[in-house]
């Protein structure tokens, strides 16, 4: 072989992980750096002002798993993020489905659905603010004429989760109607006409053809927003202005503890740190599962696929 | 959150062209008195100074470059305190990356003191005994160091409507409200006890955690004593905080003087339309804010008394990092700005009300009237009631851990009303010992 020849070979073979090295160099960089650096500042008792102080191994780990706090902000977190993912994907497939029909101005009522999304948080938080206050709210006023107690928004622990929920929805339905929306276009239109003219009614065809050939878009969002879900933090962070999570810390999530363990109060980096490693852990549990159910799912589809084709 | 909200409302404006200016001096300066005292130093130099929110120096800079020839200022300034506060100890942790100069607030001092061996001495003849003594003190450690130099003060008066005050038959006239509420909390809890059962509803205060503020910024050793060194006290144990949380929280909800509002909240903005209550201890600095919420209502007048004595809420100070290549230049600069006559040019231009012994004197301050507040020589009256602090609070690295807790659980029976007093403080006292 020529020196020419195993060049290009040595090319043929090293190219693509070049091409892909950019990634995972980025990665290491941003991603796993932080990652075992965070592990390592969660063994020491480590203060934000003065640094490093001593190694304590997991005495972080057991502080945080003895504080009801902690558990607090765990149930709060997944609390929050069913009450805002359940309505949201089964809304962004109504809303694309409606999107989806022959509709005139198509493009202005897609881009209209996204608006919500542009809208930078702070906006969002300061019109719910004005929603959702206790006394002064306008949804409080609108219940108090009807008759309806006011709702304490920022005192009933599950009601500031409904509170927090909406604005989740607000901003993320319509981003993600979009993405069903795309996934409803790319369905063969011979598929379902062919249901039509097996007698199928519109119901019918949505429930029986539509939503199962989505599944692979339904699972992509619900990771999305599951990974999304266990992280939130803006908004339940402006849902007051004191930013904690209220005076019980009624609407306290995991990543908002973190924050306050690390920089307001105690300035603890080294238990904000085991906080940080506990929700990963959490995630990674949650992606499991999510695998396993994709799997599930995956084999389900090919099976129907099969029978499609039989028939 | 103390002054942060005062100066966020005005978003930072464009200081680009400030950058120009500086540059461009021809070298023949008004050969004024300032000039010829550092006629040793005259090598180019540029300083950076950052501040956040409103600090009023935009054409001190420009006066400052004029008188030093030699001197180019850049300015650098954070939208809000917060973003501030993460950069500073960020960067002071890192040893490198700060401004020459770095504004702090009166609520990082705890943190700042803890890192003083970072920062430059300030201490020196030429402004020595030119703050409030306790201005002064807060921000010298124990073996004399001078970590920063005051800028600006939040001496607190009482703001009261004189329209409900007429109606529930109290005198209107803020000399007469002085004298109605000289004394101690007790004899202010009394008053509003008188003005409750007449009021119609309306509350007497906005906030019981507000008061608590007041009330704790009158000890010396609120959570911690110092002698010999800093010890927390625990909180079971601290019987003069659970006194004042006992009888604030009676009063409040017992009593119905407290409107049940957490300060800064949405339902606290919109309780200045619906007049909710009818006072509020309000440090200089309020006065904006007040204004701003209660917009189109009459009736908001500022009297010249502070239940138990004096209170100071707020304020800030410019530190000079040992980082920085100019420390000596930089803290020239700083000595200048803080200067009592600088302090009243900050003072017209965006209202920080000045912390120096000398500027509280001057007649372009004490001629200061609020328009707002019914033309009451506010100037006048924040000199007062700054004279009338006599405490300094200790503030030790646990202070507002603590602090939150207290927070946490007055706003838990005065605001939520989901927990009675007692139910209240024994969670308050876990969370304090999860603390440690």
């Amino acid at each position: 072989m020529t020196w020419r020849q195993r060049l290009s070979r040595w090319d043929v073979r090293s190219a693509p992980y070049l091409y892909i090295s950019p990634f995972f160099l980025l990665f290491a960089l941003v991603g796993l750096f932080p990652l075992l650096y965070t592990g390592w500042v969660a063994l020491h008792k480590w203060s934000l002002i003065v640094g490093n102080q001593g190694f304590i191994g997991f005495g972080n780990f057991a502080y945080v798993l003895d504080q009801p706090r902690f558990w607090d902000g765990v149930v709060n977190t997944f609390s929050i993020f069913l009450l805002s993912s359940v309505p949201q994907v089964i809304a962004a497939i109504a809303i694309a489905a409606v999107l989806d029909a022959n509709l005139r101005a198509k493009t202005f009522w897609r881009m209209g659905v996204l608006v919500p999304y542009v809208v930078a948080p702070v906006a969002v938080s300061l019109v719910f603010g004005q929603l959702f206050a206790d006394q002064s709210g306008v949804i409080n006023s609108l219940l108090g004429t009807s008759g309806v107690d006011p709702i304490g928004w920022h005192a009933d622990r599950f009601a500031s989760h409904v509170a927090i929920a909406t604005m989740v929805n607000f901003r993320w339905t319509g981003y993600n109607a979009l993405i069903f929306l795309a996934a409803m276009q790319a369905i063969p239109r011979d598929i379902i006409e062919a249901a039509v003219v097996d007698g199928a009614n519109r119901w019918r065809t949505f429930i029986g053809v539509t939503v199962p050939l989505l599944r692979p878009t339904i699972i992509f969002v619900v990771i999305t927003s599951t990974i999304g879900g266990l992280q939130i933090f803006d908004e339940p962070r402006m849902f007051d202005t004191f930013g904690l999570g209220g005076p019980d810390r009624e609407w306290m999530t995991v990543t908002m503890y973190l924050y306050e363990l690390g920089w307001a109060g105690q300035r603890n980096l080294g238990r904000s740190a085991a906080v940080a490693w506990l929700l990963f852990l959490i995630i990674v549990i949650f992606a499991l599962l999510n695998f396993w159910i994709t799997r599930r799912i995956a084999s389900t589809d090919t099976r129907s696929k099969r029978k499609r084709v039989a028939r | 959150m103390r002054t942060t909200f005062i100066r966020t409302a005005v978003l930072p404006a464009a200081l680009l062209a400030l950058l120009a200016t500086g540059c461009s001096q021809p070298a023949a300066a008004p050969s004024s008195p300032a000039a010829s005292e550092s006629a040793a130093s005259t090598e180019p130099v540029t300083l950076t100074v950052a501040t956040f929110n409103e600090f009023g120096y935009e054409d001190l800079f420009k006066e400052y470059t004029k008188l030093h020839p030699n001197v180019t200022i850049t300015p650098k300034k954070a939208a809000t305190s917060n973003e501030a506060r993460e950069n500073y100890f960020n960067k002071l942790a890192a040893g490198s990356g700060l401004s020459d100069i770095e504004a702090i607030e009166v609520d990082w001092l705890p943190d700042v003191m803890q890192t003083a061996d970072k920062l430059t001495d300030l201490s020196g003849d030429d402004v020595a005994n030119r703050w409030l003594d306790w201005k002064a003190a807060a921000a010298t450690t124990p073996d004399g160091k001078l970590v920063g130099f005051g800028t600006d003060i939040g001496p607190e008066a009482v703001c009261y409507r004189s329209d409900l005050f007429k109606k529930a038959g109290l005198p209107t006239d803020r000399d007469e409200v002085a004298a109605l509420l000289q004394g101690d909390w007790n004899k202010y809890f009394e008053v509003g006890k008188q003005f409750v059962a007449k009021s119609n509803g309306v509350a007497w205060f906005d906030s019981a955690d507000a008061i608590m503020q007041g009330q704790i910024n009158q000890l010396p050793n609120a959570f911690s004593s110092t002698e010999p060194e800093e010890t927390l006290i625990p909180l079971d144990q601290n019987q003069p905080v659970k006194d004042m949380y006992t009888s604030i929280l009676n009063v409040s909800t017992n009593d119905k003087l407290s409107a049940g509002l957490s300060q800064w909240s949405t339902d606290w903005v919109n309780a200045f339309q619906k007049s909710k209550f009818a006072t509020m201890l309000c440090p200089g600095w309020m006065l904006g804010i007040i204004e701003g919420n209660a917009k189109g209502i009459e009736g908001w007048d500022i009297a010249n008394v502070f239940p138990g004595g004096g209170g100071n809420w707020g304020g800030s100070y410019l530190t000079v990092p040992a980082q920085g290549k100019n420390t000596a230049a930089a803290r020239e600069l700083a000595a200048w700005l803080t200067a009592p006559e600088q302090q009243i040019k900050a003072f017209k231009a965006k209202g920080t009300f000045p912390s120096q012994k000398e500027a509280l004197t001057s007649q372009d301050l004490l001629s200061v009237t609020n328009k707002f507040f019914n033309d009451a020589p506010t100037g006048q009256i924040l000199a007062d009631r700054a004279n009338a602090v006599t405490v300094n609070p200790f503030k030790g690295p646990n202070y507002f851990a603590v602090r939150q807790v207290i927070s946490d659980a007055i706003n838990r029976v005065d605001v939520t009303k989901k927990q009675s007093a007692d139910e209240s403080w024994t969670q308050a006292v876990k969370e304090f010992e999860a603390l440690g």
